[in-house]
């Protein structure tokens, strides 16, 4: 189902949740809304389950106005953060909940309950009461009862925050597999940048109320279209500083400059923003040398992170293998200019 | 959060507020008429205005009940709260006892109140109840029908075994909430039982105790079923309370208008002390 | 300051008469040096709880002995054993300013007045809390509050260790690795043996210099976070650590050489000859790589992840991850992989071999 969200804003008291909102989900597609606690991302979503009214603007699904319509009226699943299942059921109970509900045959519900307990590795679970399963399987319980209804938009809410990481890894492999073949339209909210990148397909950037950009993820990972999309999507930090641009030279600050790039030639000179992100700035290499004040190092087996104090400006260095530093110690890192991302005074992405 | 509004609900209201309009609002309404007019029966009235209020609370009777009242209320507060609080602390959170001593706690709330009170009335009885014959036999001059002081005596009792037991279920809710991790924590900080119960324990029980405090009152303040039956109000008017009081105006002396006049300063008391008593909570929570 | 040890340590929870006991921890021995700091790491259910509340004294074992600087604390409860933990949510007295928590242990213990003064803005000064001693614990904020937890830890002089219970779980993510470096800059300063349990890789592999690998009650490797990640002992420690984890494929060994499906495998950890048992070879994804005369794969899918990117392979039902530089160009005809020798692991029956007999 295509969703349509036409100039939504959302009022609650004086403050104001969510600013004018427009957006298209396509049908079919794996979407992510991507922003902080409290960037809204839980308000937009509720707004589109029709469990919150929007102040002004309109919900659309496929071409009808639905906003005043309540959710139990609209084809609509939702996952929560917090494994939410009916506690005196079985599993197989709460799978089958959605489908009671609405008069299915009990024979058909036996086998519809069957196949997507399969799918979701529950099937020895079935006869078991959700306060006997592990947090992983009381989630999938949960997916499952979200998958059988075969709504045609599926609502997840940060649904693996809860749990392992290495059982996040798993279930986050599995869930555009299991939703691509019911055709429902998903959207899933998280706080991860690194979940948006392994999800694929659409990612919205949201910061304090405002969707900030939405496109193909990969698209609004490598161009975001304004600083703060890429400070969303950018987990360590991305690193900023302000630079000055002076006929074919860029400069940082007086000891750091250099050549300015082919494509930002025809630029007028003055200020801008660099971003380069935390991977481009490595204790090796060629490039552009800054040198830093070591803050934090922190070293994890295989990668080391470190925080730095460069001209005034708050960087991390993300570089694959063991780098120790002691702190305060002044440390080498290398840039390479090209692969920076620049950003004029009002911060909107200078395009090639 | 506001949801999608669905004003059907309120049909579904309707009927509960015409019965409740019927029951209450309306008798309410009554005896405010009542309590500005004097009758004779026959529904002939003669205005009074606030006569019957000051004669109210002028009367040398109503400061007595009132007094008498406040005592009793003070006593049961005192001897509830702390009890209640001291036997929700050692019943078991765990284990197979739990379901044994929260029966055995909910026994007192189940039995009709009157029945209360005739059960303690034989009891206490000073030739053939239990109480009363052991307490004599040990040399101890009781006699509740005769006595004031041990009229007294045995009515508070009475209502700690019946209504300690609200304190206890209160307190125990409350501290069955209580995670672990925090009593792991004052272990490993060496704190003592009293420090235990000081800075993690009440703390954490402070909204279910003021919901036990505010409703021991409520029903102290008004009580009338268990002590009628037990003493009549008596010997002579020493346990007579307020509510006691206010029928025998009402009912013995047919004074419908006085008897109006005090019905409703009296739901104005309880009202206004109540109102201050949930504020002064309130507002060290916030604090 | 203590050493700790744990001997033959088993521990089944409350079974029912004529049931045969399940258990959470099963045949731990392990010591815990002076002034190390340890990682717990495994997912949930696993028995690092357990046994951390074991170490403390907040559970008994069902057998065996916990040892602290050779005396034998194993029936000792936890005021005698001198610990200190932070639990998972934040533990303050809410009706106490934070000078009070602070204070709260020391005087439990009936020290003087004027050293606890001392002792808690010095503790208060390393933890950044300096500022806020006089506010009431309940207004502040999750890591604040966590904070206040560990320095009621710190501000006894007398403690042996402290353990951590995953205790950023409340944080928001974003300031997570600030309380993550306090806890190791405080490591340093102040050299108490601490034992953190977690199920997050990253935590744990940058704050232990040691870290205990449980899998199912029983502790599967200990090792520095370089060891664990370039040599696992077991095929658990190569799955449940890097992300993605370890490839495990099967294998059969011939005259000494392992072959992955008629082709030959180079490993660093070649068998002796004769050894049989479940074989299987073991390499991360970032040592796999497009190689002209690998061994040919069907491309699934392929995950750009800005730093690196993951590609999904599959030959003949298995599935195989490569980690990739961002940039590399996917063969789109006749993909082939080959797997770094200096990084393929042989493994019998999930554990590493190791030339010697097992």
């Amino acid at each position: 189902m295509a969703i349509e969200l036409r100039g939504v804003t959302k009022r609650v008291g004086g403050e104001i949740h969510i600013y004018e909102t427009s957006l298209a989900l396509e049908r079919g597609g794996f979407n992510v809304l991507l922003g902080t606690t409290q960037s809204g991302k839980t308000t937009l979503m509720r707004i589109m389950a029709g469990l919150e009214k929007p102040t002004t603007g309109e919900v659309w699904f496929d071409g009808e106005n639905v906003t005043g319509i309540p959710v139990q009226n609209r084809s609509v699943a939702m996952v929560y953060q917090a494994f939410i299942n009916y506690p005196s059921f079985t599993v197989f109970d709460n799978i089958a909940s959605p489908l009671k509900v609405a008069g299915t045959r009990k024979s058909e519900i036996t086998a519809r309950v069957r196949d997507i307990a399969e799918l979701l590795k529950l099937s020895p679970m079935l006869d078991r009461l959700p306060n006997e399963l592990s947090g992983g399987q009381q989630q999938r319980t949960a997916l499952a009862r979200a998958l059988v209804k075969g709504a045609d938009l599926v609502l997840l809410d940060e649904p693996l925050a809860n749990l392992d990481y290495k059982l996040r890894e798993e279930l986050r492999d599995e869930l555009p597999k299991l939703f691509a073949d019911t055709g429902a339209t998903v959207v899933y909210a998280t706080s991860e940048p690194l979940e948006a990148l392994m999800l694929a397909g659409h990612t919205a950037t949201l910061a304090a109320g405002r969707v900030v950009q939405f496109g193909k993820t990969a698209e609004v990972y490598r161009s975001p279209a304004t600083l703060e999309s890429a400070r969303v999507f950018s987990d360590p930090p991305i690193n900023t500083a302000s630079v000055e641009k002076r006929g074919d030279s860029i400069h940082l600050s007086e000891l750091v400059s250099w050549k300015t790039p082919e494509r930002l030639a025809s630029l007028q000179d003055g200020r801008y923003v660099i971003g380069i992100r935390p991977y481009h700035l490595l204790p090796f290499g060629t490039g552009v040398k800054v040198v830093g004040v070591v803050q934090i190092a922190e070293l994890s087996g295989s990668e080391s992170i470190v925080r730095l104090m460069v001209e005034g400006n708050n960087w991390v260095s993300e570089a694959h293998g063991m780098h120790a530093y002691e702190i305060g110690a002044h440390a080498e890192f290398h840039f390479d200019p090209d692969r920076c991302l620049y950003f004029d005074a009002d911060q909107n992405l200078i395009r090639a | 959060m506001n949801k999608t509004l669905n004003q059907r609900a309120w049909w579904l209201v309707l009927p509960v507020l015409l019965l409740v309009a019927f029951n209450a609002f309306i008798p309410l309404m009554t005896v405010v008429n009542y309590s500005l007019q004097e009758t004779f029966g026959d529904n002939v009235f003669f205005w009074e205005g606030l006569t019957w209020f000051e004669s109210v609370l002028k009367s040398e009777r109503f400061h007595a009940a009132f007094l008498r009242q406040l005592l009793f209320t003070a006593m049961i507060l005192a001897i509830e709260v702390p009890l209640g609080i001291a036997v929700a602390l050692t019943m078991p959170r765990r284990g197979p006892w739990v379901s044994v001593c929260l029966v055995l706690m909910a026994l007192p709330l189940l039995i009709p109140w009157n029945v209360v009170g005739a059960m303690w009335n034989i009891f206490a009885l000073p030739d053939i109840g239990l109480l009363g014959y052991t307490l004599n036999s040990m040399g101890i001059d009781y006699n509740f029908t005769q006595q004031p002081v041990s009229a007294w005596m045995t009515t508070v009792v009475m209502d700690v075994w019946h209504w300690t037991s609200l304190v206890v279920l209160l307190c125990y809710a409350g501290l069955c909430s209580i995670p672990d991790a925090y009593y792991q924590a004052a272990r490993i900080d060496g704190a003592s039982g009293w420090a235990v119960f000081r800075y993690i324990q009440l703390p954490k029980m402070k909204r279910v105790l003021t919901i036990a405090i505010l409703l021991r009152f409520m029903d102290s303040f008004m009580i009338y079923t268990e002590p009628f039956v037990l003493t009549g109000g008596g010997p002579g008017n020493t346990t007579t309370f307020l509510s006691i009081d206010l029928v025998k105006i009402a009912l013995g002396q047919f004074d419908l208008g006085p008897a109006a006049a005090m019905s409703i300063i009296y739901f104005m008391v309880v009202l206004l002390i109540c109102w201050a008593f949930y504020t002064v909570m309130m507002r060290n929570e916030e604090r | 300051m203590a050493r700790i040890e744990l001997k033959g340590v088993r521990h089944a929870y409350w079974t029912a008469p004529g049931q045969q006991p399940v258990y959470a921890v099963q045949e731990v021995n392990q010591v815990w040096e002076d002034g190390g700091a340890y990682a717990l790491l495994g997912p949930s259910g696993c028995g690092k709880t357990t046994l951390l509340n074991i170490i403390s004294g907040l559970l008994t074992p069902t057998d065996g002995t916990v040892q602290f600087d050779g005396q034998d604390v194993t029936q000792r409860p936890t005021t005698e054993r001198h610990i200190a933990q932070v639990f998972q949510f934040p533990v303050v007295y809410d009706t106490m300013t934070v000078f009070d928590n602070l204070a709260f242990p020391l005087r439990n213990r009936g020290a003087p007045e004027s050293h606890i003064a001392e002792r808690v803005r010095q503790i208060a000064e390393m933890l950044d809390l300096e500022n806020s001693l006089k506010n009431r614990a309940s207004g502040l904020t999750a890591d604040g509050k966590q904070k206040i937890s560990l320095g009621r830890g710190l501000v006894r002089s007398d403690v042996n260790v402290i353990m951590f219970d995953e205790p950023l779980t409340v944080i928001d993510p974003h300031l997570k690795w600030l309380l993550r470096s306090k806890l190791k800059e405080l490591h340093q300063q102040i050299g108490v043996t601490m034992i953190y349990v977690t199920h997050d890789q990253t935590e744990a592999l940058t704050f232990a210099d040691d870290v205990v690998v449980m899998h199912e009650g029983t502790i599967v490797q200990v090792g520095t976070p370089v060891e664990l990640f370039s040599r696992p002992n077991h095929t658990f420690v190569g799955h449940f650590i890097g992300s993605p984890g370890m490839n495990v494929l099967p294998c059969q060994l011939e005259n000494g050489t392992a072959f992955y499906h008629g082709h030959a495998v180079d490993v660093s950890n070649p068998a002796p000859s004769g050894l049989d048992g479940k074989m299987e070879i073991g390499v991360r994804p970032e040592f796999v790589r497009f190689a002209a005369d690998g061994i040919p794969v069907r491309v699934e899918k392929v995950d750009d992840l800005g730093r690196f990117q993951i590609v999904t392979v599959n030959h003949d039902g298995d599935i195989i991850r490569l980690v990739v530089e961002e940039g590399l160009e996917i063969p789109s005809e006749d993909p082939r992989i080959g797997f770094d020798p200096d990084n393929t692991l042989l493994y019998r029956d999930d554990w590493i071999v190791d030339g010697v007999a097992q």
